[in-house]
C-alpha cells in the first residue's frame, strides 16, 4: 500500500510530445481510473508509473520513494495486461507462481500460496491448464491472480477488460472491486469506458491529449463538469450543446435560435454578457407540446430503448437529445417543445470552454490542468 | 474463411505445371534414375547395363572407407548445425535487444546465404591458407603446426567453419523473426514479476522459440548432409587422407572420377534415405517437446 505522486510529468517521443505538465496524487488504498479516448496518454501515463517507459520530465514518487530510475522490479508495482500477456509455455500455476518464483520463494510455500490465490479467483481446477485453454474470463483471472500473489503495493490495470464481452466484463468490474475491498492495493485503473470509470472509482482522472482534464469522484465529474470537452465525454446518452449569450438583465440564456433559457440568478450573474456553450443533459429535459416548452424543435429520429426513448431533435440546424420513459412516437419532422427546468444548465465560456460556476459558489471543483 | 473455386479444372494443372515440370527434372527424373543404376551395373561409357540386385548397396556397405565418409558427414552435420544456429540465436539475441538500425543489419547477415557454396570455400581458403591466410600468423609461432593439407582434424574444422558461416545468416534471420514475434507485454509482464533481462532469455524467450529451434534443426542437418559439396571441393578436395569426404563429396568422385557410376546411385540412395529418415525422427521425437502457441 503507498501514495503515488506525479509531479509535472511530460513525455515525449522523439519530437512529439504526449504528455506534459501532469501532477496528480494517489492516495494511499484508493481506486483511482484514468479515463480518456484512444491516444490521450492514459496508458502511458501507467506504464511510466511501472517503469516501462521513462519520463521525460518531473517526478513519480511511489511511498514517498521517488522512483524515476527505478526498474520495474524495484517498484512493488503488479500490472494487469489488456492482452493479459500471459506466458503460453507455462501453466495457470506457473503463470500465477512466476514472480515468486524469480523472487526465489521456496517451492511448498509457493505451491501453498499459488493454490490459495488460485482458489481466491475462482481458478482453483486450473492449475494444470494452459492459457490456450482457457476462456477468456478465466485468461483474465489468471492475470489477475498473477498479480494479486505478490502483495503489490501498487495495482495497475491497463484496460484489463476491453477484450471481454459485455456480460463478463460487467461481472469482472464486481470481482475487480471486491478484490480491491479486500487487499486494498492503491489501484489506478486505466479504461475508455466511463461506465467502467464510474462505477469503478472512487475518484476518476479525465485526461484529453496527453493533460489532466480534470480529477474528481465520479458524481462531481458528471454534477459539474469541468470543460466542454469533460461534459462531452462523460455521461450516456451524451450532452446536448446549444450556443447563446447570457443576459443578466433578464436572468436567462438567450439562445441563437430565439429561445431565452431562465437561469439561476448567481449563474447569470457570474456569466454575464459573456458568448457561451449551454450543456443540456438528455436526462434532465422532457418533451412538451409544441410551443409550450423553453426551446422549440423539430423530431429527427427516435431511438427506442426499451425503458426509455432517446429523441433526437434539431433547434434549427443543431442536435439536441431527450431521454424520455413517455411512450410518444411523434413523426419525424414533427414540431415538438422541450422543457429546461431550472438549474439544468451547465454554461462553458465559449472561447476557453471552461465550466462557468455560479457567484459565491460553495466550494469550486478541484481541476489540475 | 471463403475459398475461391476455379470452374475450369484445367487451370489447376496449368498452374501447377511449371513448377511440377521444374520438380520432375531435377528431382524425380534424376532419382528415378539413381534409384534404377543403384540396381544394375553402369558401364562407364554409356551402352548396357546389367541387373546386379542389391550387390552395389554390399558393396558399398561393406567398404570402410563409405563408413569412414559416413562418420565424418555426421560429425560435419552436427557441428556444424550446432556451431551455426548457436552463433545465430547468439546474434539475434544481441540484435533483439538493440534494436537501433536493425533492418539495416538483417541485411547485411542475410548476404552469406547467398553467397554460393564453391565462392565461400575458396574465401575461406584465403583465411585457412598456410602461407599466405589469417591462419598462417599461427605458423609465424609455431611453424608448420597449420597445415589443411597435412592435418585432419585441421581440415574437417576448417570446413566446418565455413559450412556453419555459410548457414548462420539462415538461422539468425528465423531466430530473430521469431524474436520480434514474441509481444513485447509478455517480456514486460515477465519484467514486473521481477526477471532481468538473463533470466527472461531463459524462461521466455528460449521456451518460445522451440518451433523456430526446431524448424531450424531440421533445416540444417538436411542442408549441412546435401548442400556441403561447394565447401569440401574448394577447400580440400575430399582430403588430406580421405578426412573430409563428406558423403556428397564421395558420391561425386566415386561416380565422376572412379566413373563408378552405380556405387555412387546406391550411395545416393542411401545418403536419400538417411536425410529422410533423420528428418522423421526429429519430427517423431523433437517436435513433442516444442511449444506451439
Amino acid at each position: 500500500m503507498a501514495e503515488i505522486a506525479i509531479r509535472n510529468v511530460a513525455k515525449t517521443y522523439g519530437k512529439t510530445r504526449i504528455m506534459e505538465g501532469v501532477n496528480l496524487t494517489i492516495r494511499n488504498g484508493e481506486f483511482v481510473v484514468i479515463l480518456g479516448p484512444s491516444g490521450c496518454g492514459k496508458s502511458t501515463l501507467l506504464r511510466l508509473i511501472a517503469g516501462l517507459e521513462e519520463i521525460t520530465a518531473g517526478e513519480i514518487a511511489i511511498a514517498g520513494q521517488v522512483v524515476n530510475d527505478l526498474e520495474p522490479r524495484e517498484r512493488g508495482c503488479a500490472m494487469v495486461f489488456q492482452n493479459y500477456a500471459l506466458y503460453p509455455h507455462m501453466t495457470v500455476a506457473e503463470n500465477i507462481g512466476y514472480a515468486l518464483k524469480v523472487a526465489g520463494v521456496p517451492k511448498a510455500e509457493r505451491q501453498a500460496r499459488i493454490a490459495a490465490t488460485a482458489a481466491s479467483v475462482g481458478l482453483g481446477d486450473f492449475l494444470d491448464r494452459r492459457p490456450g485453454q482457457l476462456s477468456g474470463g478465466q485468461r483474465q483471472r489468471v492475470a489477475m491472480a498473477r498479480a494479486i500473489i505478490r502483495e503489490p503495493k501498487v495495482f495497475l490495470f491497463d484496460e484489463p477488460l476491453s477484450n471481454l464481452d459485455a456480460k463478463l466484463r460487467v461481472q469482472m468490474r464486481h470481482e475487480i472491486r471486491r478484490i480491491h475491498t479486500r487487499i486494498k492495493a492503491t489501484s489506478i485503473f486505466v479504461t475508455h469506458d466511463q461506465h467502467e470509470g464510474m462505477t469503478l472509482a472512487d475518484r476518476l482522472v479525465v485526461m484529453n491529449k496527453g493533460t489532466i482534464e480534470q480529477v474528481g469522484t465520479p458524481d462531481e465529474i458528471y454534477d459539474r463538469p469541468a470543460s466542454l470537452y469533460v461534459a462531452g465525454f462523460i455521461g450516456s446518452p451524451a450532452m446536448s450543446f446549444l450556443p447563446g449569450r447570457v443576459d443578466a438583465g433578464r436572468q436567462a440564456l438567450m439562445l441563437e435560435s430565439g429561445a431565452a433559457l431562465p437561469l439561476p440568478r448567481a449563474l447569470a450573474q457570474a456569466a454575464a454578457g459573456r458568448l457561451v456553450q449551454a450543456g443540456l443533459r438528455p436526462e434532465t429535459l422532457s418533451l412538451t407540446a409544441p410551443g409550450k416548452g423553453q426551446i422549440d424543435a423539430r423530431v429527427d429520429f427516435v431511438e427506442e430503448l426499451g425503458a426509455e426513448r432517446l429523441y433526437h431533435l434539431m433547434v434549427e440546424d443543431l442536435p439536441l437529445s431527450v431521454l424520455s420513459s413517455e411512450k410518444v412516437r411523434p413523426a419525424e419532422g414533427a414540431p415538438i417543445g422541450v422543457s429546461v427546468p431550472l438549474g439544468a444548465l451547465h454554461l462553458f465560456d465559449a472561447d476557453t470552454g471552461r465550466r462557468i460556476e455560479p457567484q459565491a459558489a460553495e466550494t469550486p471543483v478541484a481541476v489540475t490542468a | 474463411m471463403r475459398r475461391a473455386h476455379f470452374k475450369f479444372s484445367w487451370i489447376v494443372p496449368l498452374l501447377l505445371a511449371p513448377q511440377l515440370l521444374v520438380i520432375f527434372t531435377f528431382f524425380y527424373w534424376p532419382s528415378a534414375q539413381a534409384l534404377y543404376w543403384a540396381f544394375t551395373l553402369e558401364q562407364p561409357w554409356g551402352g548396357g547395363n546389367t541387373w546386379v540386385g542389391f550387390d552395389n548397396f554390399r558393396k558399398v556397405l561393406s567398404d570402410p572407407y563409405y563408413w569412414g565418409s559416413v562418420r565424418v558427414s555426421v560429425i560435419y552435420a552436427l557441428a556444424t548445425t550446432i556451431l551455426a544456429m548457436g552463433m545465430a540465436l547468439t546474434l539475434a539475441l544481441f540484435v533483439d535487444r538493440q534494436l537501433a538500425g536493425y533492418r539495416v543489419w538483417r541485411i547485411g547477415i542475410i548476404w552469406p546465404y547467398a553467397v554460393a557454396a564453391p565462392a565461400v570455400g575458396l574465401a575461406f581458403q584465403f583465411v585457412f591458407n598456410p602461407g599466405a591466410g589469417i591462419f598462417s600468423y599461427i605458423n609465424t609461432i609455431s611453424p608448420g603446426w597449420w597445415d589443411l593439407s597435412k592435418h585432419p582434424w585441421q581440415a574437417v574444422t576448417a570446413i566446418v567453419i565455413a559450412g556453419a558461416w555459410k548457414q548462420v545468416s539462415y538461422s539468425f534471420i528465423f531466430f530473430l523473426a521469431a524474436l520480434q514475434a514474441i509481444p513485447r507485454s509478455l517480456t514486460e509482464a515477465a519484467a514486473m514479476d521481477g526477471a532481468r533481462p538473463l533470466r527472461r532469455m531463459i524462461d521466455l524467450q528460449l521456451p518460445l522459440l522451440t518451433p523456430t529451434f526446431f524448424f531450424l534443426l531440421v533445416i540444417n542437418i538436411t542442408d549441412s548432409f546435401t548442400d556441403s559439396f561447394g565447401i569440401v571441393d574448394t577447400l580440400t578436395g575430399g582430403g588430406p587422407f580421405r578426412a573430409t569426404d563428406l558423403m556428397v563429396y564421395k558420391i561425386y568422385s566415386d561416380g565422376f572420377r572412379g566413373f563408378d557410376y552405380s556405387g555412387a546411385a546406391a550411395q545416393s540412395i542411401i545418403l536419400m534415405c538417411l536425410v529422410m529418415a533423420l528428418t522423421f525422427i526429429q519430427f517423431r521425437y523433437i517436435e513433442r517437446r516444442v511449444h506451439y502457441t
